[in-house]
């Protein structure tokens, strides 16, 4: 039995930035132990010497001309969808 | 049941009226997130005056709500984008309407298109097209439903491990999930880079057939893309098919059993060999997708931070900003994949967990790439159950990622796989049988189905 305990999920939410609410925490540590109990059977399979299989395209370095491409949309569109911007800039809280 | 040929007289308004009315008779089913009225009608008008033309000229058809449309919202079915409008068109949808095709809407799905039931969806969960107190599976639920009740001729959808072949099954209607790369993912909400494919639900072969040809080929803004190698073909000798013996055991419901079995039978009358085949592997394939998914979701993911669009929450600083946004977001299987997402790409657990999947995902794609060898086509139940109740797995996360045990594999190996009906339970629930072949033998999978719809018919 996998066992996570209440900082292992602390820490898995701050890699995910997740801030989770209260009471949250209690029900995803159950799942996340019963998903990593049931993934762990693959130890049960040799793969020694196995190459790993990270895309199935079958391809390798796909190479363009470096040319720009806008994609047909220009910045004030993109900067519409921005929750609050200002001066064509995204505006955040303060960082420091 | 409607289909292609059904719109190829009469005027696209009144065809696209039509299916409008339809589809507000059926909102109890909870298919469709938004209409896209007013663009609908001005193309089916300029199809009427002769300015839009094509092989779907005036059909229309329901996008999966993954993706980007011009005209109304695209909100992946989440809290995060509930007001997102698209400055961008998928580009299997402009393929779509440079033929004349319509789109109607946009249908309901798993939020971010994580799960297999449509009961993740921020704006609740889409009921089977045959018994309304029942999943209409998922994550493209939406999509299959839509085509079931005759709204649409063909919707479209995403799979990443099952999301259009589950629902397909569950709602009695076609689901193509086509080779990896067949079809551009520019434009559509990505989940899972490696697994992610675009498709089509239908009522036959023949319109998923033509609307793959239309949708394939090379996007320079998709690299993953192959060579448009998909034509429509027609069955011109028998094949020879393998019936998985580990998706045939007792843990599987005894009617999907019973009309897979008849299906076969099926099959034999027409002439196609028909033997059993064993892939111990996939035993294991489930295990696999549920580490390389969630890694590759994690990072997928990272991007709804809410500063450049989607909603954001109050904070005080950037990354209670990111936390916040976050947290309020995304739906509890969101989160769960997320999180499992870090845990097997963190520091101390790579080789055990994600390295590892990758590897016996080697093994999985050499087990598939032999059996293939002497067989043409793989086939299996497409779930192992019929439509489950609604409620029935939500408080069960592993229980419901079990109902893709039959779907994920092909996924992981980028093979193409497709649902089609095969029959109902005594309930008169459907229940579809998955044809798995060859990478690129899309067109061949169709032809079977083809075929098949004639001999039953």
């Amino acid at each position: 039995m996998t066992q996570i305990s209440h900082d292992d999920v602390q820490h898995l939410a701050r890699l995910s930035n997740l801030q989770l609410a209260d009471g949250e925490e209690a029900a995803l540590r159950g799942d996340i132990e019963t998903i990593l109990d049931y993934v762990q059977q693959l130890s049960e399979l040799d793969t020694d010497g196995v190459e790993p299989t990270y895309q199935v395209t079958d391809r390798e370095n796909v190479w363009r001309n470096d040319e720009v491409d806008n994609y047909g949309i220009n910045t004030d569109d993109l900067l519409a969808l921005a929750p609050e911007a200002i001066n064509q800039q995204i505006k955040v809280p303060k960082v420091l | 049941m409607v289909t292609i040929s059904n719109f190829s007289n009469g005027s696209a308004r009144a065809h696209v009226e039509a299916a409008i009315a339809k589809a507000r008779e059926n909102e109890s089913f909870n298919a469709i997130l938004s209409m896209t009225e007013k663009r609908a009608l001005e193309r089916a008008d300029a199809v009427d005056r002769g300015e839009i033309s094509g092989r779907l000229a005036g059909v229309p058809f329901i996008a999966k709500d993954n993706f980007l449309t011009f005209s109304g919202t695209t909100t992946a079915a989440s809290n995060f984008l509930e007001n997102f409008e698209a400055p961008l068109q998928a580009t299997a949808i402009e393929k779509l309407e440079a033929e004349g095709a319509i789109c109607i809407g946009k249908a309901n799905l798993d939020a971010f298109a994580h799960g297999g039931s449509t009961e993740n969806s921020a704006f609740g969960p889409t009921k089977n097209a045959y018994d309304d107190s029942r999943v209409a599976g998922g994550s493209s639920g939406g999509s299959a439903v839509v085509v079931a009740l005759d709204i649409v001729p063909f919707a479209l959808g995403t799979d990443t491990g099952g999301s259009i072949r589950q629902p397909a099954s569950f709602n009695g209607v076609i689901g193509v999930k086509p080779t990896y790369g067949t079809v551009s993912r520019y434009g559509v909400v990505a989940m899972a880079s490696s697994t992610d494919t675009i498709g089509v639900l239908a009522h036959s072969a023949d319109d998923a057939s033509l609307v793959m040809d239309i949708m394939s080929g090379k996007d320079t803004r998709d690299m993953t893309t192959l060579d448009d190698f998909f034509t429509p073909a027609t069955l011109d000798r028998p094949l020879r098919i393998g019936v998985i013996d580990e998706t045939m055991t007792d843990s599987v419901d005894s009617e999907v059993r019973s009309i897979t079995t008849a299906y076969v039978d099926a099959l034999r009358q027409s002439g196609h060999t028909v033997e059993a085949v064993s892939l111990p592997i996939l035993k294991y394939a489930l295990a696999m997708y549920y580490i390389v998914v969630p890694a590759e979701i994690s990072s997928n993911l990272a991007r709804y931070d809410g500063i450049r669009y989607g909603k954001r929450a109050e904070a005080t600083s950037l990354s209670e900003l990111y936390g916040a946004s976050r947290d309020k977001g995304f739906v509890d299987e969101n989160k769960r994949r997320i999180m499992i997402g870090s845990y097997v790409l963190s520091s101390g657990y790579f080789d055990a967990y994600y390295l590892k999947a990758q590897k016996a995902r080697t093994l999985l794609i050499n087990e598939y790439n032999d059996r293939l060898k002497t067989f043409d086509v793989l086939l299996s139940p497409t779930a192992p159950t019929p439509a489950f109740s609604l409620g029935e797995n939500t408080h069960d996360p592993m229980k419901m990622y079990l109902a893709d045990v039959m779907t994920v594999p092909a996924s992981l190996a980028g093979l193409p796989g497709i649902s089609v009906p095969a029959g109902k339970t005594a309930a008169g629930l459907p229940v579809g049988v998955q044809f798995v072949g060859k990478r690129r033998d899309d067109a061949l999978l169709l032809a079977l189905a083809k075929q098949m719809e004639d001999h039953n018919a």
